[in-house]
């Protein structure tokens, strides 16, 4: 078995990651609860200050001063509007699309595969100015459909899906039709039910993904109204510790996804392989 | 595809029409758009444009900002991948051997992950800044450190910007790896090689070889198009344009400053990038590792 000696060695290395991972975090933090004023004068913080309640309420719920017309908590709500969407429109579309690749016979089933999967090597920051222009020609800019719709506007789902019903047996279809099941009734009965958790962690993946994107909605917005969190932090003005306080809060989504449903937020990266 | 499968008229475009029409409108549409704009000249106020053949292909590379975005993206890709595997592996490796612990670890060193790379760009922002930062103070004691006006320096920022939430995905994924390998194999090793560094190079290593690949290719990714994020949020491209990846320059070209011929034309010579490294990740890595 291992030697125990050298694990002061290997909780050192580890500590030191940590510190390298976790402090430049804890500072802002503890930096967020100080008055401006303060971090004006003295800098960053490693100890936490007084204004805590202060500075996020100002952040999350004040309009004037802080930006022109939309709070932070506008902000958040865009952001969960726009992540929930994401995940659920490329979950349902992608689900239907690889049951139709894989269950069916399809004519030209290989044309429709590579028309689906060559869309995999042209991510979105490699079309944004065309994908602006369609966007406006469809008097989609400004609007929750506009910055929901183009992101799930790809392919990488639908491959998660796909390999997932590859990995079911045979015998399942087989049996199903022996029972005379229709295609409509094996997709809601038999394959949603199996594929619970899978859908789960698609879901959440694709929930991270949309919210953290940030090309797309500070093109795609020109009114303060839909802006999303990860967005606005670089338009946002205000005194210094009401910025720290909102990097921290930006945050705060998809950390606690990870923290909480780690397990299946890594089955859903896991996907990606 | 299944050997068993449905035979209907209707029912599979039902299922497919979905993403078709979605991806047909919204990404092929756009698509098409790009080439069009590469293979065509437009005055600058958009009023008239021509076909301009490979006009704009050959003026971006014969552009020197094009070519100082180039192999700013292959270095920034290239130390980026070496640093996140590096520390990742490192990191990865003790984990695996803690015995108390090793939850706590794993569950604070994977939480950067989830982080926009844009948030640890407007972070990073702060800890170079002149005037609270802590690493533009320490840099400049040492060397008296400006990003503003140094390229060495401006490198330095965007690479602890770029690499730092990067860890925790090579961390993550060489721990899955390495808790892939069988407990008997690593066992047998113990008896034959007492070296814990001779045998970590000449038998887990070898084993992490799809762990290690698939993460190269997936840095590579990041460091193309996820840095977008951060670059903005930092140098913007300063001293001049040294710190600009491809990308980057791209939206700018076409986005501030409106050239869309040329950003078309570096879209597609990204599109080729993408499918030189797809390719390669499909034939080399598929073909020559084997998984257990």
């Amino acid at each position: 078995m291992y030697k125990y000696l050298p694990s002061t060695i290997n909780h050192l290395i580890l500590l030191v990651g940590l510190t390298v991972m976790v402090v430049p975090i804890w500072i802002i933090f503890a930096s967020s609860t100080h008055s401006s004023l303060f971090i004006n004068t003295n800098g960053l913080q490693f100890f936490l200050g007084e204004n805590f309640k202060e500075n996020y309420s100002t952040v999350l719920f004040k309009k004037s001063g802080f930006f022109n017309e939309i709070t932070a908590f506008k902000m958040f709500f865009n952001s969960f509007i726009m992540a929930t969407g994401i995940a659920t429109l490329s979950v349902i579309t992608s689900l239907m699309a690889a049951y139709g690749l894989v269950y069916f016979k399809i004519k030209y089933a290989t044309f429709i595969f590579w028309l689906i999967f060559v869309t995999l090597l042209v991510p979105l920051e490699l079309r944004v100015m065309p994908t602006f222009v369609v966007m406006s020609k469809l008097n989609l800019l400004n609007s929750f459909a506009g910055l929901i719709i183009p992101i799930s506007a790809s392919a990488i789902a639908t491959f998660f899906f796909r390999q997932f019903y590859k990995s079911i047996p045979e015998e399942l279809l087989e049996a199903a039709k022996l029972d005379g099941t229709n295609s409509w009734k094996f997709f809601i009965d038999f394959l949603i039910p199996l594929s619970k958790t899978m859908i789960a962690a698609v879901f959440i993946f694709m929930f991270v993904y949309g919210y953290n994107q940030y090309l797309w909605p500070l093109i795609m917005t020109t009114t303060e109204e839909y802006w999303t969190v990860v967005m606005g932090l670089k338009t946002m003005y205000g005194s210094i510790s009401h910025r720290f306080a909102f990097v921290i809060m930006s945050m705060i989504p998809p950390v606690l996804i990870i923290v909480f449903l780690q397990k299946l937020f890594i089955q859903g990266i896991f996907q990606n392989k | 595809m299944k050997k068993v499968q449905f035979k209907s008229t209707y029912s599979q475009y039902f299922f497919l029409a979905p993403q078709l029409l979605i991806l047909l409108i919204f990404l092929y549409w756009p698509i098409i758009q790009t080439f069009k704009d590469a293979f065509t000249m437009q005055d600058a106020f958009g009023f008239s444009s021509q076909f301009a053949g490979f006009d704009n292909f050959l003026f971006i590379f014969s552009d020197p900002s094009y070519l100082t975005a180039f192999k700013f993206t292959i270095m920034y890709s290239f130390i980026i991948t070496l640093i996140t595997g590096s520390i990742g592996l490192l990191l990865a490796v003790q984990a695996n051997k803690v015995m108390h612990g090793k939850n706590v670890y794993k569950t604070l060193l994977i939480w950067p992950y989830a982080i926009a790379p844009a948030v640890v760009g407007v972070m990073a922002n702060y800890f170079f800044s002149e005037r609270y930062g802590l690493l533009h103070h320490l840099f400049n004691n040492l060397w008296g450190f400006n990003w503003y006006e140094d390229v060495f320096d401006a490198y330095i920022y965007v690479i602890i910007a770029g690499s730092w939430k990067q860890i925790s995905a090579n961390f993550i994924f060489f721990l899955a790896g390495l808790q892939a390998i069988q407990k008997t194999v690593i066992e047998a090793s113990i008896i034959d090689c007492k070296s814990n560094i001779r045998r970590f190079w000449t038998i887990t290593f070898p084993l992490l070889m799809p762990t290690t690949f698939f993460l190269i290719i997936i840095n590579i990714t990041y460091a193309f198009f996820d840095t977008f994020g951060i670059i903005d949020t930092t140098t913007i491209g300063a001293p001049g344009s040294e710190t600009k990846t491809l990308v980057y320059k791209a939206y700018i070209d076409g986005f501030k400053g409106l050239d869309l011929g040329s950003a078309g034309a570096q879209s597609i010579m990204m599109m080729l990038i993408v499918l030189v490294i797809t390719i390669f990740q499909f034939r080399y890595i598929e073909g020559k590792i084997h998984y257990n």
